[in-house]
């Protein structure tokens, strides 16, 4: 398969054709700020708006997850604009995540917390006000607990748990800022959950995340 | 295409039109006859008692008088309409018609000779004996394509349509060859009516280019705009003319299956464009082997449950896939896979109605209307603080002052005009300076709005402008499917910010926050409906900042109309000692008479109903609304 030529912050790489710039990037070491994205998804889910890069001969900046890669293509993932929009959207889910670092057994490993360190920006929203949402924690599993107020929709655990038809427990209900994660009747979750715990495994923040002193392995 | 096949489709098509045309002379010529508008905004009016009415009147006189239901015909404002038809007289139109009048029509005019002028609107053609539409300033401005048969024909015969020269375009359309069908649009310049005016016949280009053998055209009748009813009308009035389009759109891309994606909240609509598909169905104009060529088009119906973001579509694709209506990322474009991930040509309903007209006339006589580079006209429903609340429809370039002053008649109760809102939630605010702007796709963008889906709400001057921005925002933010960072979390940060302001908690910096909000709303968002939620909000900081920062530095709505900003008070010098009409009608028990028997408001206990100064009699008219509420005196 001939490959394609391009190159993101001077460095130059390969990718196959048809590939999404957000994975030639990442698959290359680029790291470029994502939560919604899931490479065997087949359609981007192009959901959290953060991915963003300024491509040489675009005037806008564009979502690399949405982007497939050309040859001869030169992108700028520092760009003034895409970072000042990436900032906007980042600050956006900040202001609406109940955070607590210091208590939240995703501290370290969280992918805002890496985020805000590649965007330089602070994780506390300082121009926004905190909207924040007071949901009920579900802890009716044995292995984890969904707590929704630490959740950005980003939708990888929906994916892993719609994967075969057996399990599908998590999906979205409501619309725009009510939008959350749940189950079918907002039931607990442990009703028809299988216990595979991929859910956990895949999400970015402290949302989905295993009880004390239990891990993936305790599967029964 | 074959020259038999050529020569049987016309002569199909010449044997269905006789018909109709015999059908239509038998049904009115040489007799009274009586259209009744019964669209919704007729029935809501009354229409059907009216309808009851005449029928009732005809039958028990044993008159041969045909009553038929039609759609609307655009005057809205003088709902129920009637028309009526008599040899030796034009047709006339009334307005305002009860089953009263219905009757005294009846007995005086179809009976008598008497054509009852208090009741009249105007004739439909210019004539001696009474006013004619022709001599109303709207007369000069309007040219009606598309609404031309709306309140006219009815709806659910197939035949009134083809004999108003009905399906000529699509008898004409399937005797030419794809791609000259797909140049004649794009001569004509015809771009879309959905809002973006993007070109119609680039659209169907890119899906007629498209690899693949199955493909679709989806009629997008999901309108869900705040003051938008246009689509709504044409479907309930003329809904052949959509199929038509329909049906065209399928020959010229190359699909096999339409849909028409209408709301489910449109029950007539539904019910019209179902009786419409069948009808033609039957004449084989829709479905297999249409007019006896070799081309097929099978039409469905689908019923959007209600989310203004269907409208959107990819939402709508999704939608009818019978996922959750949420948008996709683009590219790919629709045309390139759309709807069960074929190429799909979504076309809305007013440009699916220009089609069959263009086909039939020929693009050089479309691009005779209009501007150079928006060909045609420009429908618009006028709602809001406007004397003829209703559908008009303008060459493309007519300026904003003529359709509201002219054909829409002005404001009411001589209030000043202050603010036009053209395009629903994703449109924009206009200020008076703008109303000599031609109307046309670029120059509504230049100023901020767009054209939408064609709503035009006319704000006057107790109109408060960061009230219509909270009001389109609090729209969106709700009808946000929430799928993407900056719709679902940034409409509701910049719905608290507006709603602070009309309740007199903002303060100055916020307004930049606002802005700065606004543009990454507009440039991060996912799909249509985010990008263009800021666009109330940016037009009424470009046009009317100054009403925000009354509302924030001195605690004031100029317009008096958000509530935790101003108070009633009573005038002492006005209110009559023996009245007590506010005392009566104040549902709080706030208004006490003092010593004098001049009648107070308790400040305290007073919720800014306002059903006290509806109460006061105009004589008096002593109950005003004062803001800042500190202005009442002590």
């Amino acid at each position: 398969m001939k490959m394609v030529n391009l190159t993101i912050d001077g460095k130059k790489i390969k990718a196959r054709p048809g590939e999404k710039l957000l994975w030639a990037a990442l698959d290359n070491g680029i790291y470029i700020p994502n939560l919604c994205a899931i490479k065997d998804k087949p359609e981007p889910n192009a959901a959290c708006r953060l991915c963003w890069v300024e491509i040489e001969g675009n005037k806008e900046p564009v979502t690399a997850c949405t982007i497939e890669v050309a040859d001869g293509m030169v992108v700028n993932i520092r760009g003034q604009n895409a970072l000042a929009l990436a900032r906007a959207g980042f600050e956006l889910l900040m202001a609406s995540h109940a955070l607590d670092c210091a208590h939240c057994s995703a501290n370290g490993v969280c992918e805002l917390q890496k985020i805000a360190k590649t965007l330089k920006c602070s994780l506390k929203p300082r121009r926004l006000r905190l909207l924040l949402r007071d949901l009920s924690v579900d802890d009716s599993n044995p292995l984890f607990t969904l707590d929704p107020n630490k959740c950005v929709l980003c939708g990888r655990c929906v994916w892993e748990c719609r994967k075969s038809k057996e399990k599908a427990v998590l999906g979205f209900a409501h619309r725009g800022f009510d939008r959350v994660l749940t189950t079918f009747g907002d039931e607990p979750i442990e009703e028809r959950c299988m216990n595979c715990s991929t859910c956990v495994e895949v999400c970015p923040t402290g949302a989905l995340a295993f009880k004390e002193g239990k891990k993936s392995a305790d599967i029964a | 295409m074959k020259a038999t096949e050529r020569s049987t489709i016309a002569t199909a098509f010449q044997e269905i039109s006789k018909r109709a045309v015999a059908h239509v002379r038998e049904l009115k010529q040489n007799k009274p006859y009586i259209l009744v508008g019964a669209a919704t905004c007729g029935r809501a009016a009354g229409a059907l008692d009216v309808l009851k009415t005449f029928r009732e009147e005809i039958k028990k006189r044993n008159l041969d008088c045909p009553v038929i239901e039609v759609g609307c015909m655009g005057h809205c404002y003088a709902e129920p309409i009637v028309i009526i038809g008599k040899p030796g007289y034009p047709p006339v139109c009334y307005g305002y018609v009860n089953p009263v009048i219905a009757e005294r029509l009846v007995n005086e005019f179809i009976l008598g000779e008497n054509p009852c002028p208090e009741f009249v609107i105007g004739a439909l053609e210019a004539n001696d004996i009474l006013p004619s539409f022709q001599d109303f300033p709207r007369a000069k401005y309007e040219q009606k394509i598309i609404l031309k048969n709306c309140g006219h024909i009815d709806p659910t015969d197939i035949e009134q349509y083809i004999a108003a020269g009905g399906y000529t375009g699509l008898a004409k359309a399937i005797d030419m060859p794809p791609e000259a069908i797909i140049n004649e649009i794009k001569k004509s310049g015809l771009r879309g009516r959905g809002g973006a005016g993007f070109p119609a016949g680039r659209k169907w280009q890119y899906g007629r280019d498209a690899k693949g053998t199955t493909k679709y055209i989806i009629c997008n009748a999901d309108e869900g705009d705040p003051g938008a009813f246009v689509d709504r009308a044409i479907l309930e009035s003329d809904p052949h003319s959509v199929i038509e389009g329909l049906i065209i759109a399928g020959y010229a891309v190359g699909a096999r299956y339409g849909y028409i994606y209408v709301r489910a909240e449109y029950p007539l609509a539904v019910e019209r464009v179902g009786i419409a598909l069948k009808q033609s169905k039957k004449l084989k104009l829709s479905g297999s082997n249409i007019l006896g060529s070799n081309f097929n088009f099978d039409i469905r119906i689908f019923q959007g449950s209600g989310a203004f973001v269907c409208g959107e579509a990819t939402a709508m694709a999704n939608s009818i896939e019978g996922k959750a209506g949420t948008p996709r990322p683009r590219p790919p474009r629709m045309t390139t896979s759309g709807l069960f991930g074929k190429p799909t040509v979504v076309n809305n309903v007013k440009t699916l109605a220009y089609v069959p007209q263009i086909i039939k006339n020929g693009a050089s006589w479309f691009i005779k209307t209009g501007t150079k580079d928006s060909p045609g006209t420009a429908v618009f429903a006028l709602a809001g603080k406007i004397v003829n609340t209703g559908m008009v429809e303008v060459p493309m370039g007519t300026t904003l002052r003529q359709i509201i002053f002219d054909v829409g008649s002005g404001i009411p109760n001589k209030k000043l005009f202050k603010a036009v809102q053209i395009g629903g939630p994703s449109g924009g605010c206009l200020p008076e300076a703008s109303l000599d702007l031609p109307v046309d796709f670029d120059s509504l963008q230049n100023a901020g709005a767009i054209m939408g889906s064609g709503g035009m709400v006319i704000c006057d001057e107790d109109d408060c402008m960061v009230e219509i921005a909270r009001y389109f925002l609090e729209f969106t933010q709700r009808e946000s499917c929430g799928k993407c960072t900056f719709c679902r979390l940034g409409t509701r940060q910049m719905l608290e910010i507006l709603t602070d302001f009309t309740q007199g908690k903002g303060k100055l910096e916020d307004i930049d926050n606002l802005e700065k909000l606004a543009e990454e709303v507009k440039a991060g968002s996912l799909c249509g409906l985010g990008q263009t939620a800021p666009n109330p909000i940016l037009t009424t900081l470009r046009y009317f900042r100054n009403e925000y920062e009354e509302h924030i530095k001195l605690g004031k709505c100029p317009a008096l109309m958000c509530q935790h900003l101003i108070a009633y008070y009573i005038l002492p010098d006005k209110c009559e000692r023996s009245c007590d009409a506010c005392i009566g009608s104040c549902t709080v028990e706030a208004i006490t008479p003092n010593k004098k028997r001049i009648k107070v408001i308790d400040q305290e206990k007073c919720v800014k109903c306002g059903t006290c100064l509806k109460a006061c009699p105009p004589q008096y008219n002593a109950i005003v609304k004062l803001s800042p509420p500190s202005e009442v005196p002590k």
